[in-house]
């Protein structure tokens, strides 16, 4: 088992805050379908279509048959440890300061030997499960845990480096208003989050589970609007340096599309918040946080949106807030990019219609804040960039992939279905 | 269709003039620098000026953006055969035999093949980020450890495998430092225990400090021409009895524990008409320990396996019953980059013609050089061997 | 000190401001991103609360001059409401805050004192009968008067401003008969409060529904809302300068509105 991860001490103030330094970052084209993979927590390798031949290290040709037609496919994650060793010191300015480092190579049932950064509870000789995981640098590994999950694994430093598990950490939620808001504070604390700060925008204005939102242990509820600058400004001034996550759920929705809206009202809030809100918060936030990459066991870890799973397909109900959604999505890869170098996950939760006021007359399946609340903490602890939550997002993602075109007259098709 | 078509023999063609230019731990001046010294060692031995060299194999990792090509422009070389071998601990090998053939078909009459690195303060770093595409996508990230975390990897296999012990490996280490004490040129100038040894300073368990090599600048040359011609300007030459070459052999092992040379081995011995104990002397590629027992088995001094126990039993010194790595080898003279993979080529042509001064081994005729190379992701891909005969000592 | 000679009513005028015997009274609250706004049921257009975007601040973007970006509705913050403001004023003349006659916007001032029972009743409704028993004390509100509802609701903080709860605000605001009375009866100029528009909380459940709007702006008067320091002002006596910014076609405007008190 794993030792607990204790809470980290207070910071002493005479120490200089570690600049983040990342593993190598560089991937050939081929290998970055690990990534790919790790970003939704899949295992997935490179198969040959004409002889299943499956492949490792990625590659753009078939070692067995030649062949160039090498689709990512999920695979088996099982397999034995057959070597290991404990890297006790690198080249590398990220690994020095790890050291040591256990890594070893994993004989996969499905064929291949791969090498895998290893769990703290793995046996030599052991059966294995092989995780695709984003490492600090952003990029894609795999890493070797035990078969059977194992007491506090998540807790082991090196799997730790590969997450943002919100233990310990200190997280920010931009919207108390939101309805989800509840939800979400309280998996955050039974996750183990040391604090829980929630922004509120216009304290003069009441709302229903204000209350049950204080109530949370470790809830502190700050005033903070993402359409207003300078309450961004002034929160970030104020703890900006101990945001480890930052989850953003703030949303301003509507139903309607160009012709059921007279105006551009709606839709510049919707911007306002989705777009404009989300930029604000990037441009106040993240420079501390891309800093604080590797300040120890609390280290800035993460950025979370949730998002509509309409940023990657327009719903003509639902038309102009989905437009807003897709901005915001373009934006988070802005922002992917931004704090990419200071070792910060950016992960993008994306629903599908979720259960309040503005989807009322919308048939099931809905999103439940449970369900997101759920599915931002799995995201979190697997150390993911992508997550669908609700059957309505995962079957809109599964025809995204499978063609945008033939999509988009589906969606113009369910115009109105609800 | 045919398979396994038999290699003509080398009749004919032989190797003159080795050259080593002393190793730096660091060097400010540029691999060009540190080639052209050896080119013009072997040249001068040989009584050559360049305009008479009409073949050039060169093998450096920090010519960039430099290859061969560059080089020629740059040394003022005229060559009608030119060839980069960019094959690390192979390099040596396998260079001799493109030069053989290069001169055994006419193509050329006198080839200069040469290898050498400069090492800057942080040039063995940038190296190992860019070595192979692999390596940066499949074992660079992780930990970082470069060849030291992936010998590591199967050094752990081996001992698991087939019982070795850390002693095992150190006998290798000791007995290298303790031939390097003879020779003038090594980096390594104090005597090493196995205390020493087994208490080193961890890198990348269970290799430890003495296990790795020490990258250094330098240079290693030598000239391949026909026997006539050798006999002719009165330069003492080897003859190239055998040589084979064999690239990613074995893919469909786990992990690596042996080399291609286990595919060739008896054809290497049939051509040159010769066993394994007829060796007076093995020069074995030895960026690590756990890679010179595996030389052992495969080069059929010892089965399988049985590497712990043929260096428990034999003496691997210069004065021992099996006289290896002569120089001290990579381990105890330094890694000279590309250079590495001529180190024991050209110690091996001093060898068998009695030329190799302090590191001399009474009555070698007949040397078997290997070579390995290229951690492409988790093993070496390239390797080769040759054996060498001459007049002796 | 000499003070400049200046010949006439406006030379006293600005001497009396010069030297205090007139008070010049900030009846404005600060245009501030957290000032609460009008809330209308979620399906409805919004009134859009003040925003500030830095331009440049002696920096990169402008090395020596700091200014703003200002985005807010008309009804922002202390406003003023034109006739064009509601359905009942949409064909009136002149009845936009550009074309509104400027005289219009410089006029005395009754404050009726509704504090005391605003504290009691925070759905406290001004009635003819309160408006007639103030004329008993102050005479009688003359043609073209600023009718003032004193009720100490702006120094109210947070949610117990708009005193939002499940059935709607609840603040103080004059009766159906209580405006019509001050129109028809008395032809005031226009009609102030300190909450947030010139009708009460639960103005919705009149007949008709928000009575001051309807009435008001139908018989082309004006609105001021979101007054602050009424208590500074007397029962009779002041001026109130209330002048809004020059939007074409604008149905109100945040504004600085100033009284004079002798």
């Amino acid at each position: 088992m794993t030792d607990p991860l204790a809470r980290p001490p207070k910071k002493d103030p005479q120490v200089r805050t570690r600049v983040p330094t990342r593993p190598s970052h560089f991937r050939s084209r081929a290998a970055l379908g690990i990534a790919a993979a790790a970003a939704e927590g899949r295992f997935m390798l490179q198969v040959c279509e004409p002889c299943w031949t499956v492949q490792y290290p990625p590659r753009d040709a078939c070692a067995a048959c030649l062949s160039v037609e090498l689709v990512w496919r999920d695979v088996s994650p099982m397999g034995r440890l057959i070597a290991e060793t404990t890297v006790r010191t690198s080249t590398s300015i990220y690994f020095r300061e790890r050291a040591p480092w256990r890594i070893g190579t994993v004989k996969l049932d499905a064929g291949p030997s791969v090498m895998a950064h290893l769990h703290g509870d793995l046996p030599p000789d052991a059966q294995v499960r092989v995780v695709a995981m984003l490492d600090k640098s952003g990029q894609g590994v795999l890493f070797a845990v035990p078969a059977d999950a194992t007491p506090n694994m998540e807790d082991d430093p090196q799997m730790r480096e590969m997450t943002s598990d919100p233990k310990h950490r200190r997280v920010l939620i931009t919207d108390a208003r939101n309805e989800n808001t509840p939800a979400l504070a309280k998996a955050l604390a039974e996750a183990g989050a040391s604090m829980i700060f929630i922004g509120e925008a216009e304290s003069w204005r009441p709302y229903p589970h204000r209350a049950a939102l204080a109530a949370i242990p470790n809830v502190d509820i700050l005033p903070m609007d993402v359409t207003d600058t300078a309450s961004v400004r002034e929160l970030s001034g104020e703890i900006g340096g101990k945001t480890d996550i930052l989850i953003n759920n703030a949303r301003f929705v509507r139903p309607g599309g160009i012709l059921e809206r007279a105006d551009v009202g709606f839709a510049r809030e919707e911007m306002e918040v989705n777009y404009f809100g989300l930029l604000r918060l990037a441009q106040h936030f993240s420079p501390a946080m891309r800093a604080r990459g590797a300040d120890g066991d609390n280290s800035a870890a993460a950025w979370v949106n949730i998002l509509s799973v309409n940023a990657w397909a327009n719903s003509p109900d639902y038309g102009l807030f989905s437009a807003s959604n897709a901005a915001a999505l373009s934006l988070s890869q802005n922002l992917r990019a931004d704090l990419w170098g200071g070792g910060v996950r950016l992960l993008n939760v994306f629903t599908g219609p979720t259960e309040d006021e503005w989807h009322q007359p919308l048939p099931p399946p809905k999103v439940a804040p449970g369900a997101i609340a759920r599915a931002v903490i799995d995201g979190l602890s697997g150390g993911l960039e992508d997550v669908f939550v609700g059957d309505v997002a995962k079957d809109l993602i599964d025809r995204w992939r499978a063609g945008p075109k033939i999509l988009e007259r589906e969606m113009m098709e369910n115009r109105g279905a609800s | 269709m045919p398979r396994g078509t038999k290699r003509h023999p080398y009749d004919g063609i032989v190797a003159v003039a080795p050259a080593t230019v002393p190793y730096q731990r660091f060097s400010k001046e540029a691999a060009h620098w540190w080639i052209a010294r050896a080119l013009k060692q072997s040249l001068d031995a040989a009584s050559l000026t360049p305009r008479e060299v009409d073949g050039l194999i060169v093998s450096s990792f920090t010519l960039f953006p430099d290859s061969a090509v560059g080089l020629t422009q740059h040394l003022g070389l005229t060559p009608r055969w030119l060839d980069d071998i960019p094959m690390g601990g192979a390099c040596g090998v396998v260079g001799l035999r493109r030069a053989a053939r290069a001169v055994q078909s006419g193509d050329a009459d006198v080839v200069a093949c040469v290898a050498g690195d400069t090492n800057h303060v942080d040039s063995f770093r940038r190296m190992l980020s860019s070595f192979s595409r692999f390596a940066q996508d499949a074992s660079y990230p992780y930990g970082s450890g470069g060849p030291n975390a992936c010998f590591a990897l199967l050094t752990d296999h081996y001992m698991k495998r087939f019982g070795a012990k850390r002693e095992d490996f150190g006998r290798i280490c000791v007995a290298q430092r303790r031939n390097a004490l003879r020779n003038p040129h090594a980096v390594m100038k104090t005597p090493l225990t196995m205390e020493q040894y087994i208490g080193a300073r961890p890198i990348s368990d269970p290799i430890a400090l003495f296990d790795c090599v020490m990258p250094v600048a330098g240079a290693e040359c030598f000239l391949v021409m026909r026997e006539e011609d050798a006999k002719a300007a009165g330069l003492a030459f080897a003859r190239i009895r055998a040589t084979i070459e064999r690239h990613n052999a074995f893919p469909e092992d786990p992990i690596q524990m042996r080399g291609g040379w286990a595919m060739d081995i008896e054809e290497l011995y049939a051509m040159a008409g010769l066993k394994p104990e007829d060796m007076q002397v093995v020069q074995t590629y030895d960026d690590y320990p756990v890679i010179v027992m595996m030389q052992f088995e495969d080069l059929g001094f010892c089965g399988k396996g049985e590497g712990p126990e043929f260096v428990r039993s034999h003496d691997l010194t210069i004065d021992g019953d099996f006289p290896h790595n002569t120089t001290g080898g990579q381990l105890s003279a330094g890694q000279a980059g590309a250079g590495g993979g001529y180190l024991g080529l050209t110690e091996a042509m001093r060898q068998v013609t009695g030329t190799a001064g302090p590191t001399q081994v009474k009555n070698a005729r007949n040397a078997l050089v290997s070579g390995f190379g290229m951690i492409n992701f988790d093993r070496g891909l390239c390797s080769g061997a040759v054996i060498l005969s001459g007049d002796g000592a | 000190m000499t003070a400049p000679t200046a010949p006439g009513l406006l030379g006293e005028l600005a001497l009396s401001i010069a030297s205090g015997a007139i008070r010049v009274v900030d009846l404005t609250h600060t245009l501030d991103p957290d000032f609460p706004v009008i809330i209308l049921p979620p399906e409805f257009g919004q009134c859009a609360r003040f925003r500030m975007e830095e331009i440049s601040a002696y920096d990169h973007r402008g090395p020596a001059w700091k200014w703003h970006n200002i985005t807010c509705s008309e009804h922002t913050g202390t406003h003023f409401d034109a006739p064009a403001h509601w359905i009942s004023g949409r064909d009136l003349p002149n009845n936009s805050v550009d074309t509104i006659p400027v005289e219009q916007f410089i006029g005395p001032a009754c404050v009726i004192d509704c504090s005391q029972g605003a504290a009691e009743n925070e759905d406290f409704e001004l009635t003819p009968e309160i408006i007639q028993a103030w004329e008993a004390e102050h005479g009688e509100i003359p043609a073209g008067a600023w009718v003032l509802m004193r009720t100490d609701w702006s120094r109210r903080r947070g949610a117990a401003y708009l005193n939002m709860r499940e059935d709607g605000p609840h603040s103080p605001g004059p009766t159906p008969e209580g405006i019509r009375f001050l129109i028809e009866q008395r032809d005031i100029r226009g009609f102030g409060t300190e909450t947030v528009g010139t009708d009460a909380g639960q103005g919705s459940h009149y007949t008709p529904p928000f009575p001051a709007h309807f009435y008001l702006h139908g018989a082309g008067k004006l609105g001021l809302q979101c007054l602050n320091n009424l208590w500074e002002l007397p029962p009779t006596g002041a001026v109130i300068i209330a002048t809004p910014l020059k939007i074409k076609q604008g149905t109100g405007s945040p504004l600085r509105v100033l009284a004079l008190v002798g």
